[in-house]
């Protein structure tokens, strides 16, 4: 998440260089902005429609599509209408490629799997570009004279006009397509109700690969004038454009075409005027308090009518059922005992080394697979509980002198409370919403961490935290840390185990089942979900606070949504909510990379093709669903 | 007064609109304690709807619910299930991955005490660590807990007790129903709201159902059900309601509805026709 933010910042910067002065200036800035998000939101939105999926892999399509343009104007030197229609019709592909191999086999799975599948196809393509092209940003031209026309007290460049125009046509196109065309009735019919439609013959494959097609065409244009508007790409565009794309959508209302684009234009004025008055570092912020306010507000967006009827039974059908692997507790005592004698062999520090760093996945894994798999949270910024533990860990023991085992605890509780807290507005979202909702809220904490100058040190990050430490005793050593963190997991893996077992464990997993049945049955959302941040809360921050203490040095990129991914990763690997899975998923995930030597670059890749293969053919995980 | 102290629930022009539709509309019911109504009507009549706006899963447009004299009109179904009302789904809603035992002891949520103290505030707090701790006093109400439901799974024979430990996503669709039933009586409820409780199961089945019923009757349960099977409704029911497009457009004993030309008309036409035929 944190890696995205830094260059969003330059992103919005305001074009040309120059500063916009007038208000005129920053309503058209919020508009063009506003339409190159809708080309994305629409996208999203006829997707969702027809199949009630939110793709996440909609802005890495924006991302091809940037590249794809800048190969043809920097490489094949090709003119600007031949340029946008090579990169829809090349960005189209890969939306047919995404829908046929990437979803279509999902069809008849588990909720939870097209999701999953989205999010990892995104980490594969944003790799793929990334190991093509380097991930050094570059130029793109626009091809167009920079010239300013005066309106009023505002300017407005070529390039501005192109925007629109693109905007306009599509929006234009899209309105005859789906109100003409045969296919675009078709599409409108699932879109209405998927069941009847297919029932009168409408061929939903066909509908689906239509809609990928067009939802690709637009993003891939969306992206690459988007890098014409700021004259630069890089691989960090994909993520930011996903989560704009998903506020305009959201905001608009999911699946409602005509409300993302209002949506799109809403929140790009949103974010010009919001930098008109607090600064260009403050834009993201205000996109994704807007999500929170509209999720919490008006889930179903600004333009839904009245309330809609409670949802239909889905029982057991979020997550695979499967039985777990039951491993028997003295195989798990050896395996422990092994490793706890580990550092008494002449093993290299090297091996030490990768293992802590499993434990400490491994203690995010345990907090994330009790979010995300017994109670079905399924969060995608989890990563920003580890950065809550470890600025508090860090700070407590700067600051205030606590001693460092003391200010991990304070990490944890920290990390516990103030977690629970942001995440709750959104415990009455369901599904898909949660992991929008998780995502922002990652995003809100890593830009406040970033903003929050007078207490985070903003950019400049904390340096010289102290070591890692215990009755006074400084844990410097490898083999001492590799204790300290295996035991830190062990008992916390030991605590959840048991929490499992206790009448939580069941009224966490009846809620995942189904939460309206368990409410009918008089379990709390907002009390049991927050029971299950506190818990998981702690853990990911006593592991973000042990970080700190181990790096010496962190700031707001050091806990980013590549982890938070890594996380859900392991969570899937070892089993949704299985505590043995999540431990080892995480050994398996840190130490097999090493065995095999792969290239740090390589491994997201390899991370996104593990999630995908395993929704695909294994979704109940190594060691099953608990 | 008197005739007030035995009123379990009692419905006064409740009404739900879905955009045009309305899917209840200005519903007036009363059901003392102890009776046993049914509520019948075609499909999309609006029956599960009124669950909803009982059971707090909805909230109505208009109209308020009392239960027991007191106003519950919009109350959570948390709150009503905490209040005695419990409820089964008319597509059965058991929790897959849970095992029959788990699913039922989520019946009996609100029964428990010592690891819910009802204390304000710090009170989730309490509830967490006494579910890490576990004292004797928790470990005594769960163990006591469980004695008590494995005699409710007993009232179904030999269909579930077998099956305690399985999950319930692998127990048959008629099995799951079972689990469901028994869930809501882990409630102890005060009032039942079954949603087609035979829906799917054949003739054996369907007896067993209509056997148990009858026995929770007999037993002063105050029961609200939604069925289609006439026969088992008119054995069962002490009166009859009948829905059609959200309103109700007969209410009496069982009898008099079936011979009332509006329901016969309405929706009872075909099926009583063909049932005289095969009668005689």
């Amino acid at each position: 998440m944190a890696g995205a933010s830094a260059s969003a910042a330059s992103h919005s910067l305001a074009p040309w260089g120059h500063r916009v002065s007038s208000w005129l200036d920053y309503t058209i800035n919020g508009l063009i902005v506003g339409n190159v998000y809708a080309l994305v939101a629409v996208g999203l939105a006829l997707i969702f429609g027809v199949s009630r999926l939110i793709n996440f892999a909609q802005g890495s399509i924006y991302l091809v599509g940037a590249y794809i343009g800048w190969v043809a104007v920097v490489q094949l030197h090709t003119p600007l209408p031949l340029t946008i229609i090579v990169v829809a019709v090349a960005a189209a592909v890969v939306g047919l490629i995404i829908e046929r191999f990437g979803l279509r086999p999902l069809q008849n799975s588990v909720r939870i799997a097209p999701l999953l599948a989205t999010i990892g196809i995104s980490f594969v393509l944003d790799q793929l570009v990334m190991l093509t092209f380097s991930p050094n940003p570059r130029a793109l031209p626009s091809q167009l004279p920079d010239v300013r026309f005066q309106v009023g007290g505002g300017t407005i460049g070529p390039l501005d006009l192109l925007i629109a125009g693109v905007g306009l046509t599509s929006a234009l196109l899209l309105f005859a397509f789906l109100r003409y065309s045969k296919l675009g009735w078709a599409v409108r019919a699932t879109a209405q109700d998927r069941d009847a439609a297919m029932q009168m013959g409408v061929d939903v494959n066909r509908v689906n690969q239509a809609v990928f097609g067009i939802a690709a065409a637009l993003g891939g244009v969306s992206g690459m004038l988007v890098g014409m508007y700021y004259n630069q790409i890089d691989t960090a565009m994909s993520l930011q454009a996903t989560l704009k794309g998903v506020v305009a959508e959201v905001v608009g209302g999911a699946g409602n075409v005509p409300g993302a684009v209002i949506g799109s234009l809403l929140l790009g004025l949103v974010e010009s005027y919001g930098v008109a008055v607090f600064g260009t570092s403050y834009r993201n912020l205000f996109a994704f308090l807007l999500l929170v306010v509209v999720l919490v507000l008006r889930p179903n967006g600004l333009f839904a009518s009245a309330r809609q009827a409670p949802p239909e039974p889905l029982t057991g059908t979020f997550i695979a059922p499967s039985r777990p692997v039951r491993i028997p507790r003295w195989a798990l005592a050896v395996a422990a005992g092994g490793f706890a004698v580990l550092p008494f062999f002449p093993v290299s520090f090297y091996v030490l080394q990768t293992l802590i760093n499993a434990w400490l996945l491994g203690m995010l894994a345990l907090s994330l697979t009790l979010v995300a798999g017994t109670i079905g949270q399924v969060s995608l910024g989890h990563a920003a509980l580890l950065a809550i533990g470890a600025y508090s860990s860090a700070l407590l023991s700067l600051t205030f002198s606590v001693p460092v085992g003391l200010a991990i605890i304070g990490g944890g509780l920290m990390s516990a409370a103030l977690g629970t807290a942001l995440i709750s507005p959104s415990f009455r979202l369901r599904g898909h919403y949660v992991s929008i909702a998780t995502l922002a809220i990652g995003e809100i904490v890593s830009l406040v961490i970033l903003n929050w100058e007078s207490v985070t040190r903003g950019p400049i990050g904390i340096s010289g935290i102290p070591p890692l430490s215990l009755f006074g005793y400084d844990l410097i050593s490898p083999p001492s840390i590799y204790w300290f963190s295996f035991a830190v997991m062990v008992v916390l893996a030991l605590l959840q185990a048991r929490l499992l077992t206790s009448h939580l464990g069941r009224s966490f997993r009846a809620i995942r089942d189904d939460d309206v049945a368990a409410r009918a049955y008089g379990l709390s959302l907002n009390r049991y979900k927050s029971l299950a941040f506190i818990f998981g809360g702690f853990a990911a921050g006593v592991s973000g606070g042990i970080a700190a203490h181990l790096y010496s040095y962190i700031n707001h990129e050091t806990f980013n949504t590549q982890q938070s991914i890594l996380a859900l990763t392991v969570v899937i690997l070892g089993g949704l909510g299985n505590v043995v899975g999540a431990i080892l998923g995480s050994v398996a995930l840190v130490g097999l990379p090493e065995v095999f030597r792969i290239a740090a670059e390589y491994r997201i890749l390899i991370y996104g093709i593990v999630l995908l293969l395993l929704v695909r053919f294994r979704p109940q995980g190594l060691l099953g669903t608990i | 007064m008197a005739e007030r102290s035995t009123l379990m629930l009692s419905l006064r022009g409740l009404t739900r609109r879905f955009g045009g539709l309305t899917a209840v509309d200005a519903i007036d019911l009363d059901l003392a304690s102890g009776e046993l109504i049914s509520i019948i009507g075609p499909n999309g009549a609006g029956k599960t709807t009124l669950f909803n706006l009982v059971t707090g899963l909805d909230r109505p447009d208009d109209g308020a619910v009392s239960f027991e004299g007191q106003d519950v009109t919009g109350l959570s179904p948390e709150r009503l299930a905490a209040e005695g009302i419990a409820r089964t789904f008319q597509l059965g809603r058991v929790f897959g991955n849970l095992s029959v035992m788990d699913n039922v002891l989520i019946g009996a949520h609100t029964r428990l005490r010592a690891v819910k103290p009802a204390v304000p505030v710090i009170g989730p707090l309490l509830e967490l660590g006494l579910a890490l701790l576990r004292p004797a006093s928790v470990k005594a109400e769960e163990e006591r807990l469980r004695e008590e439901l494995k005699a409710i799974l007993a009232r179904f024979g030999e269909r579930l007790l077998p099956r305690i430990d399985q999950p319930a996503y692998s127990l048959s669709y008629a099995n799951r129903r079972r689990v469901e039933i028994a869930r809501a009586l882990a409630l102890k409820p005060r009032l039942l709201l079954l949603d087609e409780p035979t829906a799917g199961m054949n003739p054996t089945e369907t007896a067993e159902m209509q056997g148990l019923v009858a026995e929770l009757k007999a037993e002063g349960l105050t029961i609200l059900l939604i069925e289609h099977k006439l026969e088992m409704v008119m054995r069962l029911s002490d009166r009859v309601i009948v829905m059609d497009e959200g309103k109700k457009i007969a209410e009496g004993p069982g009898e008099q509805v079936r011979g009332d030309p509006k329901v016969i008309e309405a929706y009872l036409g075909h099926g009583l026709a063909t049932e005289r035929e095969s009668a005689a």
